[in-house]
């Protein structure tokens, strides 16, 4: 891998955003909003009924973790979508540029927006509504380093899959993430799935991240056994999504559907 | 003395005939559609080859295999006396490639864009050749300007820009002045042919403009139906055609060739 290239490729993310303002609402605009309507939410449901235990910590820590994963796996899918829109992508394929090259700095881009978004949110929730997001204490950094994980493959997957199937799979780019979010239990405990869909949820690695954020905030541990079947799973899946990448990748190129990305 | 397929081989070989582009037997099927067949020909350093024909003849589905955006069914593409298959990086570091239809960003400025690929190329003293390429295709003024903003005429010069960045060794143009005006396509037809013999630059060119290919290529490749029609220097080519211009030439291929010739004899039977 050449720095040099990753730096190029990163350097146009920084023009992009650096000038546009309309970009960083986007990506700051929906968590914030996300934020504000889950809190007071929560903030009524505290005051019509106040049995259940914790509802305020777990919605608003779920809310700010949740935006990490997104984040992660927006910045991706919609980096590669930016250079299709822009009618670029040839540009920057007959450039040499590795596929490698070009899915890390997408994966960089991605780190960086989930920071920012945690910037811009644990003070927010503060404020509003006096939420310590430090009372996850030391576990904030591996369920950190998990959702961004995750987020990284779905974001690979989905740009796999819009590769494969073209423009018109555009809209997959903001529907998986979506799709996962019921299954991973991001608001709720496992328990409330049915029994067959706690099978699947168990199979994601953010389960174990939201399972394990609750568990502590009502004042347990989060368990080891939990946290390396989530980096595990991750890894597979991370492994998995390189693989499917590299494939739809190379397909592409044999039936002429990169070139039409372009178009 | 070597095996055929040795990267050694072709390396030395490329080196003693400086030999910069061979392509071998190339086929590309999009499932039953056949878009190139059995298509040879090759490029010596400092040529400027003209790959011709009409819309749908296979140019930009060769184009697209030598730059490694498409992979062939079959045949072989050397660069550099490289295989384009597995050395791709190595010989993209020395290749570039301009579009007329191909944009850069429209939302980052000229200079920014020309940074980008730059750091992508790894040019070394990049601000000074941005520099000189910015004045050089007279675009200067428009360093710190949006991209979108620009003319398709600014636009193309901005392409060309980036093409030569990395000073190519082999630079693939689609097009150039395709959307020019006739001055604008004048100028930027000189400043391509001043760089190519500068820098004794192989150029691969494509065009419907034939007076740009009558100008600048020492060589063209006619293709029609995915095939290679024609090939030779303009003067052979007019030659072997019995035409006034590579336009006549190009209409007449376009048209069929041989049945063209046949309703000619019918018409002076007539």
């Amino acid at each position: 891998m050449s720095l040099a290239r990753l730096r190029g490729l990163l350097l146009r993310y920084y023009y992009c955003y650096s000038r546009s303002s309309f970009r960083i609402l986007d990506i700051v605009f929906w968590p914030v909003m996300d934020l504000l309507i889950w809190g007071f939410l929560t903030m009524y449901m505290m005051k019509v009924n106040n049995n259940v235990p914790g509802v305020f910590t777990f919605f608003i820590g779920a809310v700010i973790m949740w935006n990490v994963l997104y984040r992660a796996q927006q910045a991706v899918s919609v980096s590669f979508l930016e250079d299709v829109w822009s009618r670029n992508f040839v540009n920057i394929f007959v450039a040499p540029v590795r596929t490698f090259e070009f899915v890390a700095a997408t994966c960089i881009s991605g780190l960086v927006q989930s920071v920012c978004v945690s910037i811009i949110l644990i003070p927010l929730s503060y404020w509003f509504y006096h939420y310590n997001f430090g009372a996850l204490g030391i576990c904030m950094i591996p369920f950190f380093i998990n959702l961004i994980l995750m987020g990284w493959t779905i974001g690979l997957i989905t740009t796999a899959l819009i590769i494969r199937w073209g423009h018109q799979a555009e809209a997959l780019a903001w529907a998986i993430p979506f799709l996962i979010q019921p299954i991973c239990a991001v608001f709720y405990p496992v328990d409330v799935l049915p029994v067959w869909l706690r099978s699947i949820a168990l199979c994601v690695p953010a389960t174990y991240v939201f399972e394990g954020m609750r568990t502590v905030l009502k004042g347990g541990s989060f368990s080891t056994k939990d946290l390396i079947m989530s980096v595990a799973l991750n890894m597979l899946y991370a492994f998995l999504a390189a693989m499917l990448f590299e494939y739809l990748f190379n397909e592409a190129r044999k039936n002429g559907k990169l070139t039409k990305m372009n178009t | 003395m070597f095996p055929h397929n040795s990267n050694l081989a072709y390396v030395i070989l490329a080196f003693m005939s400086e030999l910069v582009l061979e392509i071998k037997n190339l086929r590309k099927e999009y499932g039953a559609k056949v878009a190139v067949q059995d298509v040879s020909f090759h490029a010596n350093r400092g040529e400027v080859v003209g790959l011709l024909g009409p819309n749908g003849a296979g140019k930009t589905t060769t184009i697209q295999t030598l730059l490694g955006l498409v992979l062939p069914t079959s045949g072989t593409v050397n660069i550099f006396g490289m295989p384009i298959a597995t050395e791709r990086i190595k010989i993209l570091q020395r290749c570039n490639f301009s579009s007329a239809y191909i944009w850069l960003p429209e939302n980052l400025k000229v200079r920014e864009n020309l940074n980008v690929f730059a750091a992508l190329y790894q040019v070394k003293k990049a601000k000074e050749k941005i520099n000189e390429l910015l004045e050089m295709f007279e675009i200067s003024q428009f360093a710190n300007t949006l991209t979108g903003k620009l003319s398709s005429g600014e636009s193309t010069r901005l392409n060309l820009c980036k093409a030569l960045l990395n000073d190519p060794e082999l630079l693939m143009l689609d097009e150039p002045t395709a959307s020019l005006d006739p001055d604008i396509a004048d100028k930027v037809r000189k400043l391509i042919v001043k760089i190519q013999k500068e820098k004794n630059m192989t150029v691969l060119y494509t065009s419907h403009n034939m007076k740009d290919v009558q100008e600048i290529c020492n060589r063209v490749v006619f293709m029609q139906h995915g095939k290679v029609h024609a090939e030779g220097s303009p003067k052979q080519i007019l030659a072997q055609f019995k035409q006034k211009s590579l336009e006549d030439v190009f209409i007449r291929i376009a048209r069929g060739g041989d049945l063209i010739e046949e309703e000619e004899k019918a018409g002076e039977e007539a």
